[in-house]
Formats: C-alpha cells, sequence, structure tokens
C-alpha cells in the first residue's frame, strides 16, 4: 500500500506534464514523452538485472529488436499469396489474421496484432532462455562481452534479412488496438491518449518491479548481488534467479519494443544496435544502479532531450561521455551527489574498540 | 547426525582432505581445529556442498549430501555460518535475517515473525539495529547477524567457520558463551576454529585436523589435556617451560 501511495505524485506529475502541454499548446513534446516513456520501460527492466541481480547486460538492444520487428514483420507481412499453405489457413480459421490495406491501398492479409505481439515477447522470452543459461555462468567483463556479442548478432542478423527490411528497417505497421478504444499509433489525433497509454504501462511495471523487489525474490536477488557464495549457502537457488531476472528484463525490454513500434509504425536496424544497448547502460549507471526510480527519471529525461534533437549528431557520444563521467564521479548514480551528505553511511568500527 | 566416511576433496590439483571420517551426535558440540591450510575451512565447504566432494560420503540424517548441489542443503537443515561473517552489506539487518529463512518459503509471514522475535532475544543488539545497513555493523555484530541469519531456517545442524577471526578477545568469549547457549537449546553444533582452546572450553568432542587428516579425536577435555594437542596447538609446554 505505502508503495502505491509513492506513485500516486508520480501519476500527478504524469497528468500534470499532459495539461501544460496542451495548456501551453506544446503537445508535440507527448510525443517525444510516450516514446522515452516506453525505452524507459526497457530500462527499469535492465535496472533490475543490473542493480538488484548484479549481473550486466550489453545486449538488451537485442531484445528490444527481437520485440519490435517481430510484431513489425508479422503485422506487415501479406500472407495473401500464402493464403492456400496450412499454417495460414489455420492461423485464419483461430481468427488471427485481420485483412488491411498497404501503403498503395492494395488488399493484404496480416497477423493481427495482439497475436503478433504475443509471439514476438514469447520469443524473446525464449531466446533470453537459451541465451542466458550459458551466458549467465560468466561474470564482470566476460558476461558483458558474451551479451555484447549477442547484441552485436541481432544486429547483423537484422541488416542482413530481407524479411526485416535490412538497412530500410519495417515501416507501415498498423496501430495496435489495445483495448476497443485504447489504439496504440502514431496518429496526431491519439496523441493524448497515446501519452496515457505509454505512462500507465511504465507506471504499472514500475509498481510492479517495486513490489518484486521488496518481495522474497528482491531479497534474493539483493543477496545474490552481495555475496554469490553467502547466498548459495543461505539455500538461494542463484543461477534459477539470474536466469529468471534476464528474462524478466527481456521481456520489458520486448515490450518495450513492440509498443514503440507500433506508435512509430515503424521500426529500423539501429534500434538494434549496440550503441544503443550502450545507452541503456549508461542510463541504469546514471540513475543509481540498484534505483528503480532513479532508473526511471533518468531514463525518461535523457531519452526525452535525445529524442528532442538536444544532442545532436553527438548523441551517441553524449551517452559514452555519461558513462564515463559517472563511473568516475558518481558509481552511485547521479542523484547520490544530491543526498550525499545525508546517506553518508558511518565507517564499521575497527573490532578493537568494540565494547559489546 | 552426521556421518562422514573416507571424504575426499581439494582444488584442482591439490587435495585438500584426505580420507577424512567423523560424525556429529545430536544436541553436541563438535569442535574441530588445526593449524592454516589443515584443511577445515575446505571440509566445512565441502559439507556445505560449495566444494565438491571427490569420494566417500556425506550422511546427513540419512541423506547422502554429495550428490545436491550448495543450496539444496540448506532446506534440509544443515546451514553454515561463513567465514568472513559474509553478511549481506548493503542490505538492512533485519533483511539479513528474512532471508536467512528462505529456505521456509511455504511458512506465513507469522512463522518469520517469530524466529525474528527469537533471534532478537538471543541477540538483542541487532533488534536495535535491525534498520541499519549490514555493512555498519561492528564485526562482532556482523557475526551475531551471520549466526542469526543461520538460525532463521531452523537448522538441525549450524556449521561455523573461524566465528572468532578478528574479533577482540571479550567478543569471542561472548560468542562462544552463545554457541554454548545455542546447544543448550537443543541445537547441534559443528565448530571450525583455529582458537583451539577456546573451541575445546566450550565443546563436547573434538577432531584434529593436519594437511587433510584427522589425527586425533576425542573428547574435548581429553584433548584439552592431550601432550601433542597442547603442544602443537595450545602452546602450553612452552608456558609450563618457563
Amino acid at each position: 500500500m505505502k508503495r502505491l501511495l509513492a506513485i500516486l505524485p508520480l501519476l500527478g506529475v504524469v497528468v500534470l506534464v499532459q495539461l501544460l502541454a496542451t495548456w501551453t499548446g506544446t503537445q508535440f513534446y507527448l510525443t517525444q514523452m510516450t516514446m522515452a516513456a516506453y525505452y524507459s520501460l526497457l530500462i527499469i527492466g535492465l535496472c533490475v538485472l543490473m542493480g538488484y541481480a548484479g549481473q550486466i547486460s550489453l545486449g538488451h538492444a537485442g531484445f528490444f529488436a527481437i520485440g519490435g520487428y517481430l510484431s513489425a514483420a508479422l503485422t506487415t507481412l501479406n500472407l495473401v499469396p500464402h493464403r492456400a499453405e496450412w499454417l495460414v489457413r489455420f492461423l485464419n480459421g483461430c481468427g488471427l489474421l485481420a485483412a488491411g490495406t498497404d501503403l498503395y491501398g492494395g488488399k493484404i492479409l496480416v497477423v493481427l496484432p495482439w497475436a503478433a505481439a504475443i509471439l514476438a515477447v514469447l520469443t524473446a522470452a525464449g531466446v533470453a532462455v537459451l541465451i542466458g543459461i550459458p551466458v549467465l555462468k560468466l561474470k564482470g567483463h566476460y558476461l558483458a562481452m558474451a551479451t555484447l556479442g549477442f547484441g552485436i548478432i541481432i544486429y547483423r542478423l537484422v541488416l542482413a534479412t530481407s524479411w526485416f527490411g535490412q538497412a530500410d528497417g519495417i515501416s507501415g505497421v498498423p496501430p495496435f488496438v489495445l483495448l476497443p478504444g485504447l489504439t496504440v499509433s502514431g496518429n496526431v489525433s491519439g496523441r493524448v491518449q497515446n501519452y496515457y497509454i505509454a505512462w500507465g504501462v511504465l507506471v504499472f511495471g514500475l509498481f510492479l518491479l517495486l513490489n518484486l523487489m521488496n518481495s522474497r525474490i528482491g531479497r534474493a536477488l539483493r543477496a545474490i548481488h552481495g555475496s554469490e557464495e553467502a547466498a548459495d549457502a543461505m539455500g538461494v537457488n542463484i543461477s534459477r534467479f539470474k536466469l529468471q531476472t534476464f528474462v524478466l528484463s527481456a521481456v520489458f525490454a520486448a515490450i518495450a519494443g513492440v509498443l514503440l513500434t507500433h506508435f512509430n509504425g515503424g521500426i529500423g536496424p539501429s534500434e538494434a544496435g549496440v550503441m544503443k544497448s550502450v545507452r541503456y547502460v549508461a542510463i541504469v549507471a546514471v540513475g543509481g544502479m540498484a534505483n528503480l526510480w532513479g532508473a526511471l527519471v533518468m531514463g525518461v529525461l535523457l531519452n526525452f532531450l535525445s529524442l528532442r534533437g538536444v544532442f545532436g549528431s553527438y548523441d551517441d557520444a553524449v551517452f559514452g561521455l555519461i558513462l564515463i563521467l559517472i563511473m568516475l564521479f558518481a558509481p552511485d548514480g547521479i542523484l547520490s551527489l544530491v543526498s550525499r551528505k545525508k546517506r553518508q553511511v558511518p565507517l564499521p568500527e575497527a573490532p578493537q574498540d568494540e565494547e559489546a | 547426525m552426521l556421518k562422514i566416511r573416507n571424504l575426499e576433496s581439494g582444488y584442482g590439483k591439490i587435495k585438500a582432505l584426505k580420507h577424512v571420517s567423523m560424525h556429529v551426535d545430536s544436541g553436541e558440540i563438535v569442535t574441530i581445529i588445526g593449524a592454516n591450510g589443515a584443511g577445515k575451512t575446505t571440509l566445512l565447504a565441502t559439507i556445505a556442498g560449495l566444494v565438491k566432494a571427490r569420494a566417500g560420503e556425506i550422511v546427513f540424517r540419512g541423506q547422502n549430501l554429495c550428490a545436491l548441489s550448495a543450496e539444496k542443503i540448506p532446506a534440509l537443515g544443515c546451514v553454515m555460518v561463513p567465514e568472513g561473517r559474509q553478511v549481506f552489506a548493503t542490505m538492512s539487518v533485519e533483511d539479513n535475517l528474512i532471508l536467512g529463512a528462505h529456505v521456509l518459503q511455504k511458512e506465513g509471514r507469522q512463522v518469520i515473525e517469530e524466529l525474528l522475535d527469537h533471534q532478537y532475544a538471543l541477540f538483542p543488539v541487532l533488534r536495535d539495529r535491525k534498520e541499519q545497513l549490514a555493512g555498519t555493523l561492528s564485526g562482532g555484530e556482523q557475526q551475531m547477524l551471520a549466526m542469526g541469519r543461520a538460525l532463521m531456517s531452523r537448522p538441525k545442524l549450524v556449521m561455523m567457520d573461524e566465528p572468532s577471526t578478528g574479533l577482540a578477545p571479550l567478543i569471542v568469549k561472548e560468542i562462544f558463551q552463545i554457541i554454548v547457549r545455542l546447544r543448550d537449546e537443543g541445537n547441534t553444533v559443528l565448530l571450525v576454529e583455529q582458537n583451539a582452546r577456546a573451541a575445546l572450553a566450550i565443546a563436547d568432542r573434538g577432531y584434529v585436523l593436519e594437511t587433510g587428516k584427522v589425527i586425533l579425536q576425542g573428547p574435548a577435555d581429553d584433548l584439552l589435556n592431550n601432550h601433542d594437542v597442547q603442544r602443537a596447538y595450545l602452546g602450553r609446554e612452552k608456558i609450563n617451560e618457563k
């Protein structure tokens, strides 16, 4: 309940931003706020993996891309020429296909966004399991290298596969009707609605993770981060918790990919790029690693600035620089600089001085 | 309760334990003493499953532990207080304790509360500091926390690895008094110590480990008075010579 109350001010800010944007006639800001919210969904998932479980991933843009690209490909691939094949007939029979029109007005038959989204997220989860089982045995920079390798593989696969549009990416992704009257799309008329959908998903995700981190699972994760051996000796199944967290963060990334792709109406290979993964890691670090609120605030702020083009062509350079500066001067996150005085922890007493 | 037969274990090419056999009966304090590198810690780590046994068997309440991975062993009631405490420094004292009850996931909130109360009664200083981060505790308090954390899983056997490491003599005395109290409350304790005199003073039985082998065993009083043990580990002969 306390955590629910902590989220209320955030909801207040979300509403306030929308009202301010509408009153001042600057609703275009809401588009970037919507996109930033989806990126932040990935970032809070990565925050749990990095900050709480202590496992780094330099491949999370890969999971984002799996979600985005699969749902984009499935909802744009015209199945009319394959109508006679059993799989297409089976899908049609299940009511998973929908008729639509392509960019030139031609009649096409595609997979429903819901079905595509579920398949995309499940695929990301499955890939996370397959990658996670061998890779999570590694530690520190070995884990970083292995996940980086995974990210590069996904990026090159996307670039090389004609089904994924190669360097052009996929465009013409249809709107995603979540519920009747609730549609993820880039239409200007649906801007406010999409802003609230994105923030609704993000706040719900944050609430879920905050609860999880305060449960038995969160405690076990922090214990693993503290000392794997001691956690092991306490009966914590380390490999299972690490894998579950990895999959959970991959699912968050994939959901963000699916929704942002439908919002943007397309996806390009840069979304799968290694620099994207570096950026996510940098933002989690700026937020303070084991700090979901910090990750959320920094995720929204930095992505918003980046999407507004504030960093210009130096975009990736800025995030690289941020990562270096944070590691050098504020390894506990930028917010720790503000509250450093308050949080100063007394050093443990030397054992000789003990009286009790 | 615990029976070890012909246990062999080690790291890479190093054989740290050679044909170790020993047992621990219910309700007693058994201590394993020996010099640095004798294999004491390896023995505990092997029982706890952190190091894999190469040969022999470890039977705990009728179950062979050698086949089990480390995280399954605490659920059977065999839990370790690791050397150097290894408390989770960035978690609060209370969260450290609750984590100790990780294996009791099917029990309700109330059972956990009762266990917490029990540990706070045993270690009142932990109650005063329950909100504090474990990393900010003194060495003695961390040792108490590590013990309380282990006891949270309602173990049948508590294994303690060098609880006196780095603590002032007064604190060591207090920790050892608590170990005696644990035994008197019906717990079984397997205690590994370099501080042989203090360990033998509270133990019921003892084993002397040297380069991976058990070279002596018997009631703690006998070992305390044993000429070889005195010379090698207690340093009493030197004092007598003066």
